[in-house]
């Protein structure tokens, strides 16, 4: 789930100092607090331009090559890993915070840094790696690529998150719809612990480790870490409040850390090439490679990955063959999955995507999955459907995002016909807000963004489609009523 | 007492406006109750077969002693599998034996999550995704065609038995939108025609063919690539100098 973690960083600096106290090392709060001066120009590149194919992380993302453990190796994936593991989880977290790497699974936690969380001394309690592979954001659909046709990049990235944090065993959380993907995953696991790479003494470093997969069953709240280890734990994916962060009380009661597919399968790319190389691509702050995952009103729509601050009409034009009927027939675009609010043409024109710039753009980069919408859209209608959606996944733990979904969810719909009071706009504005930060888990917030996107931006176009029902049914019952 | 009349008048239109009252309108698409059925209750006898049983073992393997508890969703995904697809409340009962829990945690997962069928479906279970990528890129007319093809309607099985239909949320393969899962497979860049055809070959048990149907084979842009054109780098391309020896 997209935004898990994005709520600390675009909430207001003094609920930040809740983190501070779970954090052992003297500056990192205020490295925290320095992620969200989104308006500090980023000195160095300007913006990013597209890879070349040496650069590229995930050689076989489009399944072109085998998938195997052989072929795997031969395109360098479990090279040097031996030596990667001796040179010990100080020298690992350090080559991940030089990469400027942040978590891939739409929050933009900085990766090093969390990992660092879990380096205070053992009370006993074994560590668990999680990955979270319940990849079920509208648009998104990055993670799948990587386990069905990159598994080893995905089974190493454990070993060596697992190596840093000291962790004892990983558990991948595939989300349940994802059967064929599992399979490929399990087989790569099978290979990798009869080659002798993981499991005990894995590559010969003599440190033991083992990677389980664990399949869900179909429910986007689990995307959301706390629910996730809820999940795994054999209950209902209720998100737990916070804190206790994971790093302290996770899964069966141990530090975990929760990581991203794509988050854990660049690690050992980055390791083998240097933090520095990875540093290289991107602005400040928002460096390294990124999968882009370009649906909707494309000619061409596809999954690619490039460097981040790339702008975004760049990677629409070059890899998903424009926009349909040209770039001019854009009507606006939901840069970074479901949750993150829409931003209109105007603004795609010069937009780059990293965190920062769709921070300065009211929206946010979360998921990296580009949701491409043209003229011919009825844009309510869109965003009708995704508050279903929401609807839909909220787990109701929560009476804010229980009942107020719901709300907007029959006001919304009502928008799409008409059949509502210029009035109502503002309320059903009030009722996002009323959402947002006062629930467990981030769904609220992700459920309340897209109805300000586009309040924020379609106002005209919501009261136009108000007057046009009142014209031929007379005023509608809640201007009536209201 | 002009405003005393106003009032009342209010009143009397106000509940002239109203309707009447009835209960509300079911907000999930499933019951989350368990009614008796002579098809599911609990004197029938649930059993995992031998192979099966090997899987739970293996299943229950994964899990540190004393949270033996986290095999529950696996445990009742192999119950629904070997029972056809859906998840009888006797079936529910034996995983609450073998972990050892009070049966009230096992229906608090099953109902939870969408996966678990707790209704006899058909054979094929057709899942539409109709959320907003695949909504943009036409999955109505999948759905209705779908639909139609089966004589099912959304949410119910087809008068032959074969087919159930369900409106689902986001599958996660957006680029290769619209798109619908049959059990366990993808099928993915669907038209009409396709979606036709899908249905033609499940009503003659043949399997159709799985993945995209545009012609790609992933999620690669269609006609060309336009990145990953070079052989992949070797192992040790661009080692950094910290692990040189």
């Amino acid at each position: 789930m997209a935004g898990v973690l994005a709520r600390v960083i675009q909430r207001t600096k003094p609920q930040l100092g809740i983190i501070g106290p779970l954090v052992s090392i003297g500056n990192s709060n205020v490295a925290v607090v320095r992620f969200q001066s989104a308006d500090a120009a980023p000195q160095g590149k300007q913006c990013g331009a597209p890879l070349s194919d040496c650069d590229r992380i995930f050689t076989n993302l489009y399944g072109r090559h085998d998938w195997r453990l052989k072929a795997a190796m031969a395109r360098g994936d479990w090279y040097m890993t031996k030596e990667i593991l001796l040179k010990g989880n100080a020298w690992i977290i350090n080559e991940l915070k030089v990469s400027g790497l942040r978590g891939r699974g739409g929050a933009g936690f900085p990766t090093g840094m969390k990992w660092s969380f879990m380096q205070k001394p053992s009370d006993g309690r074994p560590k668990y790696l999680v990955v979270n592979a319940d990849e079920g954001e509208p648009g998104t659909c990055k993670d799948r690529e990587i386990m069905r046709h990159d598994p080893h990049k995905l089974v190493e990235g454990c070993l060596i998150a697992g190596r840093a944090i000291g962790a004892i065993a990983a558990y991948i959380y595939i989300r349940g719809e994802f059967y064929n993907e599992a399979s490929n995953l399990q087989v790569a696991i099978a290979e990798a612990y009869q080659a002798g790479l993981i499991g005990k003494n894995a590559c010969g470093s003599g440190y033991d480790f083992d990677v389980f997969v664990h399949r869900g069953a179909g429910a986007y709240i689990c995307g959301e870490e706390t629910a996730l280890i809820e999940s795994i734990e054999g209950k209902q994916g209720k998100p737990r409040l916070k804190p206790p962060f994971p790093a302290d009380i996770g899964l069966f009661g141990c530090p975990t850390t929760v990581n991203n597919v794509e988050t854990i399968s660049v690690a050992p790319t980055i390791c083998r090439r240097g933090g520095a190389w990875f540093a290289s691509f991107g602005r400040l702050r928002n460096q390294g490679t990124k999968l882009y995952n370009i649906s909707g009103h494309v000619n061409t729509p596809c999954t690619v990955e490039e460097e981040m601050s790339i702008p975004l009409k760049e990677l629409i034009e070059r890899h998903a063959g424009g926009v349909i009927g040209g770039w001019d027939n854009l009507l606006a675009v939901i840069p970074g999955g479901s949750s993150t609010p829409l931003i209109p043409k105007s603004v795609c024109d010069t937009v780059l995507m990293d965190f920062d710039a769709l921070v300065a753009a009211n929206s946010a980069f979360g998921t990296a999955a580009i949701i491409v919408m043209d003229k011919s859209t009825d844009i309510v209608k869109a965003i009708a459907r995704l508050i279903m959606f929401y609807k839909h996944e909220s787990c109701g733990q929560c009476t804010p995002c229980r009942e107020g979904v719901s709300w907007m969810n029959k006001i919304i719909y009502r928008m799409v016909d008409g059949n509502a009071s210029p009035k109502e706009i503002d309320m059903l504005w009030e009722i996002s807000k009323q959402i947002e930060g006062h629930t467990i888990c981030a769904l609220g917030d992700g459920a309340a963004w897209p109805v300000q996107g586009l309040i924020r931006h379609f106002r005209p176009e919501l009261e136009r489609r108000m007057a046009a029902y009142a014209c031929v049914c007379g005023p509608s019952k809640a201007e009536r009523l209201y | 007492m002009l405003s005393s009349l106003r009032t009342g008048v209010q009143g009397v239109w106000r509940a002239a406006s109203r309707s009447i009252q009835t209960s509300s309108a079911l907000q999930h698409d499933s019951l989350f109750v368990h009614r008796d059925t002579p098809q599911d209750n609990p004197d029938i006898p649930f059993e995992f077969s031998e192979a099966n049983k090997k899987r739970v073992e293996a299943l229950l393997g994964i899990y540190p002693e004393g949270h033996k508890r986290g095999a529950m969703i696996p445990l009742l995904d192999l119950a629904q599998r070997q029972n056809g697809g859906w998840l009888p409340i006797s079936a529910m009962h034996k995983v609450a034996e073998i972990l050892n829990l009070p049966r009230m945690r096992v229906y608090e997962v099953a109902t939870f999550y969408t996966m678990f069928i707790r209704r006899p479906i058909g054979k094929y279970h057709i899942q539409v995704c109709t959320t907003t990528p695949c909504w943009l890129r036409g999955s109505d007319a999948i759905l209705k065609a779908l639909t139609e093809g089966t004589q099912c309607h959304v949410g119910g099985n087809s008068p032959c038995g074969k087919f159930s239909i369900s409106e689902v949320e986001c599958l996660g393969a957006c680029v290769n939108a619209p798109m619908v899962q049959v059990n366990d497979d993808y099928y993915e860049d669907l038209s009409v025609d396709d979606a036709k055809e899908i249905v033609e070959k499940l009503k003659m048990d043949e399997k159709p063919k799985p993945g995209p149907r545009s012609g790609r084979f992933a999620s690669e842009p269609l006609g060309g690539l336009t990145s990953l054109t070079d052989e992949p780098t070797g192992p040790g391309y661009g080692l950094q100098d910290g692990l040189k020896s």
